[in-house]
């Protein structure tokens, strides 16, 4: 179609647009030199592949180009603000980076001998001990990948406890507040899930959640703050009553940028708690990972942990427990290769030697700063969800856009031509055209009044009944808005080389 | 603190706004018996870059890096050489940076290289499509399992005894949680295995890999063909993707599902994490997969785009029916495999797997003629197991001392006493296009003279 701006090229002035790899070069090229192999060499007994692969050649420049150009399309936060509710899009330092590139760090072999990587062991370690420090647990399993395999493994510990004790149970209770991660996990750990309802205040809804209690309930998982920013004031009296029933209490620690530095999770009654280490501890979000996920665990869950775990030997050197059979705790046994999330435990751990205790303690009161004076400023633009303070992040209901024609969505895609990345809409479930909006402390007041200025020109342009400016946007990004029902009804989910033209006959 | 923008000013002046005295006062939903009156106690207080640079360099000395010593570790994580531009791309802000792409129109640059991953993985492995990745090759065969296990309606899994310890306790974990009935092969030392004996109608899959973790390869079709004919299926693993570029790939050999570790494209080694899990399948599977998927689109204006779809699979649809919890991926280790794999290309690939190849062969050739050494029998790759007249371990031991990294023995992968006479001696040994000759003869000399 032709549109203003319309290029020969395709590509408007830095916008390019660019082909998938698979329709550039030719396969003969490449982007590395290589030696040429000794010839006549086979020990692959006859099964060698039969057809080539299908793979482009391109040369390096070429490359490079192609993912620059890709780059350009993003959207980071390195970039703009990017206040993605429950993600915690903070600043990644890249003095984390570097570190994590160290040689003697990140070039080493997971089975190199323990003696070959005793600082690796130390560092390990070390994260470990502030992540403790930090929530107050006295045990700590750092092998899981992300927070959803952080709750799995949570879980796994909890039901191996119980099963030790001979108190197999069935139930796993979750607000229906909940992160989705939250009842997939509880699922594949093999439990029933069970919903518990929220209250008008956006908390759980304690009585409903007692009479759901019972001797085959194993755990109760809380995020706390909860997806909705909210802190759960009655904690103290769900934690005593869900250990009253012989649970557990897991909290997803997903939000423990609200409170790290100053409020340790081991003082709520919490038995187990997943970290994100790319949310609170600054490790990048990578495009959607890697992250790491380690769940911090009680005094009575903590040997049932699964292996690997790095411990103390004598004389000062540590030792690594990798198999069951070398511990003397009860492991359930092992969730990921290797060691875990290494290159992340480094950065993480970075991070936290860079803010120290007292920048810690600080950060989370500028997250929850930075939240709350969103929601004070957007008084009368935006209606909250519920009556504040919050917590690290504010979250806003469509009210205020009844009647306009203007969706959550609508209005998330206008931010884009703003220039900042959408809150996260429709999360939680619980609260209807949902949009949750954190800021975190890595934002400065100036960025925090810019985002504000933008909210209320949309809203007061809503308003003024120009729905139409809405359905159009975004306009000023490198797409218009994409057709998702299109895509997941004949789904391409790869490329696939042109069908031969058929010679006429 | 460097990281943090609000000065005190704009502290009171945000404080005034929110009509709040102090920020404790925002806490007030804290039991106040759980608010610390200041700093967690016990932690030091924050420093700056130089600092805390200096701490990492003193634990980076503590160890023997792999640049400074020959090094013949493999065993699922591999040494190879990493192209300089791979690691300045991922490190763009718009790839670093970024999350999710749950906003597609400022996304496109995540969306069309997972697109591109996917399409990649799908080529390489044989099959036909594949999903934007999963956390490591171990997780990604425990998806596979659980997925082999809904789409049969059976619970039934047999485990080869050639599966990498790790990657076999991650999927008998999981599946011991989901109450699936495992079998387990013993250990397949002498590579003697015959899977097909333990496939009966209950099975609902069978998983082995290739090149199994002593280094073999083998053909798997007889093996796909009598899972098929018990309706079964065939997961096949993956640890050395670069042996993709000359195998027979798992697609023409039958296999119905592939999960890979994918370190080897793109990643360090980097003490094994985090690396990057590889998932295929045949696209009448599509909708058991898990994981994020991307498709193509177009948008408002007719032009082709990229988006996250088929999330009706997914946790954050379908909570607890969703056909996996996963949710952050490995998307920048994706990232890096895929860019590694461009740069290669369909030529680059095949030579860097015939290099591999070459120095296996002449590493093991090496090693073979010292006396009291027994390499294993058999086709491989670049891996491949040697019996030592000595526990390895202690040989091992003995060659670190000496600034080489000789080999996994067997034992660090199978500790159990019960496998202790068949594992003591045996060495897993691995060598890529990093291992010159000269770090063969260091090698090949120490060896024998510790086995003197
Ligand atoms: C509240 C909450 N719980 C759990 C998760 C899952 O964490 P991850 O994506 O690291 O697996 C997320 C984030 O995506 C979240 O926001």
């Amino acid at each position: 179609m032709t549109q203003e701006g319309s290029t020969t090229s395709g590509h408007r002035g830095l916008d390019a647009e660019e082909p998938l790899s698979f329709e550039q070069g030719s396969p003969d090229k490449t982007g590395v030199d290589l030696p040429e192999p000794a010839a006549g060499v086979d020990r692959l007994g006859g099964l060698t592949r039969t057809r080539p692969i299908g793979l482009p050649g391109l040369a390096e420049p070429e490359v490079v180009r192609h993912y620059l150009r890709l780059s350009r399309q993003n959207f980071c936060i390195d970039g703009g603000f990017y206040p993605l509710g429950s993600c915690t899009m903070k600043h990644n330092p890249r003095l984390n980076e570097k570190l994590a590139r160290l040689p003697g760090i990140g070039d080493l072999h997971p089975l190199q001998p323990v003696s070959t990587v005793q600082g690796a062991l130390a560092l390990i370690d070390a994260c470990a001990g502030w992540l403790k420090a930090l929530t107050g647990l006295p045990a700590v399993a750092m092998s899981p990948g992300a927070g959803a395999h952080g709750e799995l493994t949570g879980l796994m510990t909890i039901r191996a406890a119980l099963e030790d004790r001979g108190d197999a149970r069935a139930r796993v209770l979750v607000p229906e507040s909940a992160h989705g991660t939250n009842p997939a996990s509880a699922r594949f750990c093999g439990y029933r899930v069970e919903a518990i309802p929220a209250d008008r205040r956006g908390r759980v809804d304690v009585a409903a959640m007692k009479q759901k209690l019972g001797p085959d309930v194993a755990a109760i998982m809380l995020t706390n703050p909860n997806t909705c920013g909210l802190f759960e004031n009655d904690i103290l009296e769900i934690a005593e009553a869900v250990h009253d029933a012989g649970a557990f209490f897991y909290c997803d620690g997903a939000n423990f940028n609200a409170i790290v530095g100053r409020v340790r999770p081991g003082d709520l009654g919490i038995d187990c708690m997943h970290i994100n280490l790319h949310k609170t501890f600054s490790t990048p979000h990578g495009g959607g990972g890697p992250g790491a996920g380690p769940v911090v665990l009680s005094a009575a869950l903590a040997p049932f942990a699964p292996v690997p775990s790095v411990v103390h030997g004598e004389d000062g050197t540590f030792r690594i427990i990798e198999h069951p059979c070398q511990s003397d705790a009860k492991p359930f046994g092992r969730v990921k290769g290797f060691h875990g999330q290494f290159g992340m435990f480094v950065r993480a751990l970075a991070y936290m030697m860079s803010m120290g205790a007292d920048g810690l303690h600080q950060a989370s009161a500028d997250a929850v700063l930075n939240a709350n004076y969103l929601m004070a400023r957007l008084d009368g633009t935006l209606h909250p969800a519920f009556p504040g303070p919050c917590m690290h992040e504010a979250l806003f209901d469509e009210d205020t856009l009844k009647d306009t024609g203007v969706t959550t969505l609508d209005l998330a895609k206008a931010l884009i031509d703003e220039g900042f990345h959408p809150m996260t809409v429709y999360f939680p479930l619980v609260v209807h055209g949902a949009m949750l909006v954190e800021p975190t402390e890595t934002e400065s007041k100036q960025t925090l009044d810019a985002f504000i200025a933008s909210l209320k020109s949309l809203v007061a342009r809503a308003h003024g009944g120009d729905a139409r400016f809405f359905e159009e946007a975004p306009r000023l990004a490198p797409r218009r808005r994409l057709d998702e029902t299109r895509a997941a009804r004949q789904p391409v989910l790869r490329w696939r080389p042109p069908a031969p033209e058929i010679a006429a006959e | 603190m460097r990281y943090l923008p609000l000065t005190e000013a704009d502290r009171r002046t945000m404080l005034a706004a929110i009509g709040s005295e102090t920020v404790d006062a925002l806490f007030c939903d804290v039991p106040s018996a759980a608010r610390l009156p200041g700093p967690v106690p016990g932690l030091p207080n924050h420093a700056d870059e130089l600092t805390v640079e200096r701490a990492f360099q003193a634990w980076a000395a503590r160890n023997l890096s792999p640049a400074n010593a020959p090094c013949f570790l493999g065993a699922g994580a591999y040494r190879h050489h990493i192209p300089a531009s791979v690691d300045h791309l991922i490190q763009r802000g718009e790839f670093l940076t970024a999350y999710t792409p749950y906003q597609p129109e400022v996304a496109q640059g995540t969306l069309q290289y997972l697109f591109e991953f996917q399409t990649q993985v799908a080529l390489a492995t044989g099959m036909e499509v594949a999903n934007a990745s999963l956390y490591d090759g171990a997780t990604a065969t425990a998806e596979a399992v659980l997925m082999a296990a809904r789409i049969t309606r059976r619970s039934r899994i047999v485990l080869s005894g050639g599966l990498h310890p790790h990657a076999r306790e991650v999927t008998a974990t999981n599946a011991r949680f989901m109450n699936l009935d495992l079998v387990q092969l013993p250990p397949d030392w002498d590579g003697g295995e015959t899977a097909s004996d333990a496939v009966n109608s209950a099975t609902a899959c069978v998983v082995v890999q290739n090149p199994d973790v002593f280094g073999r390869v083998r053909d798997l079709a007889p093996l796909a063909a009598t899972c098929h004919a018990a309706g079964a299926l065939l997961v096949v693993v993956v640890n050395e993707v670069v042996s993709l570029g000359m195998l027979r790939p798992p697609g023409d050999m039958g296999a119905d599902i592939v999960a890979a570790e994918g370190q080897s494209l793109g990643n360090a080694t980097g003490f094994g994490g985090p690396t990057v899990g590889l998932f295929a399948t045949r696209e009448k599977f599509v909708r058991q997969m898990p994981g994020r998927l991307v498709g193509e689109t177009v948008d408002a204006d007719g032009r082709r785009g990229f988006v996250l779809t088929l999330s009706t699979r997914e946790q954050h649809i379908r909570r607890e029916k969703a056909t996996s919890n996963i949710c952050t991926n490995s998307g920048l280790c994706a990232l890096a495999f895929t860019i590694h794999l461009t740069l290669l290309g369909e030529a680059g690939f095949a030579r860097l797997a015939k290099l591999n190849h070459v120095a296996a062969v002449s590493l093991a050739d090496r090693l073979a003629a010292i006396p009291a050494v027994t390499v294993m029998d058999g086709p491989f790759f670049n891996e491949f197991t040697v019996h030592l007249p000595k526990p390895a371990v202690a040989v091992v031991e003995a060659l670190a001392g000496r600034g080489i990294l000789a080999g996994v023995p067997a034992a660090r992968l199978f500790p159990e006493a019960d496998h202790a006479a068949e594992a003591d001696a045996r060495l897993l040994v691995a060598a890529t296009e990093t291992n010159s000759e000269d770090d063969m003869d260091r090698f090949a000399t120490a060896l024998e003279e510790e086995l003197r």
